[in-house]
């Protein structure tokens, strides 16, 4: 047998309800790795000594008919988690330990599996490099001083580096699918209201889902099974019937309509990303489905929509972080000034940059030429994708405009480092859900991602379309242990 | 609105100013929990021991919208005679203080659950109709307490998330009277509905006043300013009086009012500007992205008005035209639902004009002498009924039902027992009384001398004295014939 840590998450079920592997085996494994793994910094807490005792506890008591039975797993450090410590990647929740569970992590542990520890993150979410983090920027296990992407950049780099068998992020414009590209690794957002938001740091409340980032599309089906429930503690929550996705997947592309949107052929798009989509067009032509262009005609106005909507409810979203009741709290002279001080000192400069622009297009005299004609667009999106979606099943597009980039290269450049949401953020608008799969490389040797874009509660579609066109790319992660 | 005039008016060197009044009414929705979150919502907590994670907004938390509040604000809304809503959409208004913890209150801004409606008043001159401008609900924040620690300010968040329901009126209020009548009738058709105790002592009720003035005939509207969460009536008025007052000397004096938001000091009977219209937050108000826009169904408010009670209109006009009482009797009977459900028990089985006096003479002496409501009456309506049967059947004069009463009012015993106890059953035995009458003239022959020479006047003296010598049981109309025919 390989080493653990080589196994997917559904060789690793299946060698535990065998018996081959024991829970513990498999939590010392992962957390052996992480202790040799630190200059990656994924991780913002670890919780390893009461990971191995709960591994213990199964292998004691082993409960086979779970999903994730005695399976360690790390999640992005959003998800709040009773009496760990959970930080959103901010100074001002430094110290924050939450009495409560998010429902997304409730959903794995019920399934079996044991929590190793946090991982880093943009702080508040907001990042496309992991370098707004005030536990540090995060380093990709692609290449030394290469960004794992953001902002679930920790989740990315620790499964791409195998520090976990999966993990979970959370997806505002891109967060989950955008690192995952980076790593080589895949990446699911579903459908807006499949999965609970209770428990989970908001950034921007409707547009966030949390998702399951895996090493391939069969682990992702698994995860995905698990965490998308219907909650009534989210009043976003959406009562639909959940497949067992895992269950349910095949290869079933002949026969299906992918849609090809020519907005998407940005101006400066690399070439090697052109080519990559062509492959991708290719291989899904060879192995029977229809290819049809189409048109997303207000595809240009995503990127600017979502920046209005996601800082305007951002800047809501974070005003209860004001050092009244829980978190950093800075000395001031009265109320005002202790909330100044404790914001300035608790916040990033992203954080508050979003912020200021948030409260800025949501001011009186400015709502309506912004917020509300953001509305507007985001409306005109959805449109288009609802009117695509007559004629196709799904949709083809590169994950990002690009490969990783360096550390530091776009942190004095926020558009630039905006730009990089371009292919992901329109899909959080329009609530679709969609999975990016690791495709290729560029010339650097660094992976490239594929998007296949669902229909609303049409992941399984999605997914089946991938774990088609994740067996001809046949992608094969290029990571040396540089940090090791 | 009824084109009533109103004679409030304030004059100030030959001008005369009318008064302009709108309230925004901030009623607590009657609900055994909040209006996002399960905690409970009961008055005079220990600090703090009502308060949920979402109500102390923790990182994570979501509103989850209870539906009783909603049927709450329905409900009140078909009192109103208002428009419902089907769809309408909660918003947040952003701002900070200590005892907000989520950073904005959830509220409805632009489409409120409920519309347009009316309240009709009872005035003197008559009744007048108040236009009101919408119903919406909103979270109440927490309390910041500064007077318990020199240095700190404390937070008490047990009341962070309650739901309230602001109701707006129109400008259609004329003066401090109005006012008065206003607040009663709504906390009357809240209490009747069972949608807000109208506690204002608790802060169920308070509201936000708005005032302007403008001289006599002019159609357009002055410059207003509003008066911050006042919470008596009394003070209301006084507010008003001193507002109204002070609007006209700047106005008679050349300047001009500025709108502005004051607030009214209850120790020097004065308002003072509290912050200037450039210095208005901006609430940078905008849909709650954690919730979805609120729909309800036909089915859902034809529910709710199938359980609508009777309100004080139609029960006013119910005792008038079926009791008929009159419309000052009617007013006082249905102003407050304990009372006119006491009133409804007596009458069950008493004579109704003498329940009426007994229950607006005797019954609200005693309890606004004992400062009690109606509720809490030492005195049952079962056995003030019995009371009253026993004066209808001539078992007791009225005189000594007084005294019975008295009796009952210290324990709500059974007048039948006490009058039984202590002998007080009127003396309506003709031959007795005969004898007694007798005593009584043949013990006073000048008195009769003078009385058949025409000092007309010795009746009553005869018959006090017959009384006296009955222990004041004996039934006063047999007196009154046996004393006429003896004296002829």
């Amino acid at each position: 047998m390989s080493n653990i840590i080589d196994l997917t998450l559904v060789d690793l079920v299946e060698n535990i309800k065998k018996k081959n592997l024991s829970s513990k085996e498999i939590t010392k494994a992962y957390v052996e790795r992480a202790e040799k793994s630190k200059k990656l910094n994924t991780y913002i807490t670890e919780d390893f000594n009461n990971a191995l005792k709960k591994a213990d506890n199964f292998d004691n008591n082993p409960d086979f008919d779970k999903k994730l039975p005695g399976i360690p797993i790390a999640v992005k450090d959003l998800f709040c988690t009773q009496n760990l410590r959970t930080t959103a990647g901010s100074k001002i929740l430094e110290n924050f330990i939450p009495t409560y569970e998010s429902t997304v992590t409730d959903n794995i542990w019920n399934e079996g599996a044991i929590l190793l520890g946090k991982l880093n993150c943009d702080e508040f979410a907001m990042g496309s490099s992991n370098e707004t983090s005030f536990f540090g920027n995060v380093q990709s296990p692609v290449a030394e001083n290469l960004v794992p992407g953001g902002s679930s950049g920790g989740s990315a780099s620790a499964l791409a580096a195998k520090l976990t068998p999966t993990t979970i992020g959370t997806d505002t414009g891109g967060s989950i699918r955008q690192p995952a590209s980076f790593t080589g690794i895949v990446g699911l957002k579903p459908t807006y209201g499949s999965c609970s938001r209770y428990g989970i740091v908001a950034f921007a409340s409707s547009l966030d889902q949390a998702g399951p980032m895996t090493h391939d599309v069969k682990d992702c089906a698994l995860m995905f099974s698990i965490i998308s429930s219907y909650d009534n503690k989210d009043s976003t929550s959406i009562n639909f019937k959940r497949e067992d996705y895992l269950k349910k997947l095949n290869k079933s592309i002949k026969g299906k309509k992918i849609g090809i949107p020519k907005e998407y052929r940005v101006e400066g798009m690399p070439k090697e990303i052109e080519d990559l989509w062509q492959k991708g067009i290719n291989i899904a032509k060879e192995s029977g489905a229809e290819i049809i262009d189409v048109s997303l005609p207000n595809t240009n106005y995503a990127l600017p929509t979502y920046y209005i909507v996601a800082p305007a409810e951002a800047s809501s979203n974070l005003a209860r972080y004001d050092g009244v009741k829980y978190g950093f709290r800075s000395k001031g002279k009265n109320l005002i000034d202790m909330y100044e001080k404790t914001r300035s000192e608790g916040f990033g400069n992203e954080v508050k940059r979003r912020i200021m622009i948030g409260t800025y297009v949501l001011s009186s005299g400015y709502y309506d030429a912004y917020y509300l004609k953001a509305q507007k667009v985001r409306r005109l999106i959805k449109n288009d994708f609802d009117e695509v979606y007559k004629k196709v099943d799904a949709i083809l597009t590169p994950s990002t405009p690009s490969s990783a980039f360096k550390i530091g290269e776009k942190t004095n450049n926020p558009v630039s480092m905006y730009l990089n949401d371009i292919f992901t953020v329109p899909i959080n608008l329009a609530g679709l859900p969609a999975i990016s799969i690791p495709a290729g490389h560029d010339q650097k040797g660094y992976p490239l991602g594929l998007q296949i874009i669902g229909k609303t509660f049409d992941e399984q579609n999605i997914l089946n379309i991938a774990y088609s066109l994740e067996e001809e790319i046949n992608f094969k992660n290029k990571i040396n242990d540089w940090w090791i | 609105m009824s084109k009533k005039q109103s004679d409030y008016i304030i004059t100030r060197n030959q001008n005369s100013y009318e008064v302009v009044i709108g309230l925004e009414v901030h009623a607590q929705v009657l609900s055994d929990s909040k209006l996002f979150s399960s905690s409970p919502t009961k008055f005079g907590a220990e600090p703090n021991t009502q308060v949920s994670l979402v109500d102390a907004a923790f990182p994570g938390m979501l509103p989850v919208i209870n539906e009783f509040c909603i049927k709450q604000a329905v409900k009140t809304g078909v009192g109103l005679n208002a428009k419902i809503n089907k769809r309408s959409i909660f918003d947040r208004k952003n701002y900070f203080y200590a005892d907000l913890p989520q950073g904005y209150q959830i509220s409805q801004y632009k489409d409120p659950i409920v519309g347009e409606g009316s309240v009709v008043l009872d005035l003197v001159a008559g009744e007048k109709t108040i236009g009101i401008e919408r119903l919406h609900l909103e979270q109440d924040a927490g309390k910041s307490i500064h007077d318990i620690d020199p240095q700190n300010t404390l937070v008490d968040l047990n009341r962070s998330g309650v739901a309230l329901m602001e109701i707006v009126s129109k400008p259609d209020l004329r003066s401090p009277d109005e006012v008065n009548a206003y607040i009663k009738k709504l906390r009357s058709i809240m209490r009747y509905l069972g949608t807000c105790d109208g506690n204002m002592q608790e802060g169920s009720l308070r509201a936000d006043v708005n005032v302007s003035v403008r001289k006599k005939g002019e159609k357009k509207f002055g410059t207003r300013c509003e008066i911050k969460n006042v919470n008596s009536i009394k003070f209301m008025q006084m507010a008003i009086e001193y507002e109204a007052n002070r609007q006209v000397d700047v106005i008679e004096e050349g300047g001009s009012i500025d709108q502005e938001t004051r607030l009214f000091d209850t120790k020097k009977n004065e308002t003072r500007s509290m912050r200037s219209k450039e210095d208005a937050h901006d609430y940078r108000y905008f849909p709650d992205p954690d919730l979805l826009p609120l729909e309800i169904s036909d089915d859902f408010i034809n529910n709710i008005k199938k359980s609508i009670p009777e309100l004080p209109d139609e029960k006013k006009k119910r005792f008038i035209e079926k009791f008929n009482l009159s419309a000052y009797e009617a007013n006082i009977l249905i102003s407050d639902i304990e009372t006119s459900k006491y009133f409804e028990e007596v009458i069950k089985s008493s004579d109704v004009k003498l329940s009426t006096n007994w229950i607006t003479g005797e019954l609200f002496a005693l309890l606004n002498d004992k400062n009690l409501e109606i509720s809490k009456s030492p005195i049952s309506a079962k056995n003030l009924s019995k009371l009253i049967n026993l004066i209808k059947d001539g078992t007791i004069s009225g005189k000594i039902a007084k005294s019975v009463f008295e009796i009952m009012a210290t324990g709500d015993k059974n007048p039948i027992d006490i009058v039984k106890e202590k002998g007080l059953k009127q003396q309506s035995d003709p031959k007795e009384l005969e004898k007694l009458i007798d005593k009584v003239i043949n013990g006073n022959p000048d008195k009769v001398k003078e009385y058949k020479s025409g000092k007309e006047k010795l009746f009553g003296f005869f018959v006090g004295q017959a009384m006296k010598a009955s222990g004041g049981k004996a039934n006063p109309q047999l007196i009154n014939d046996i004393l006429k025919n003896k004296l002829k």
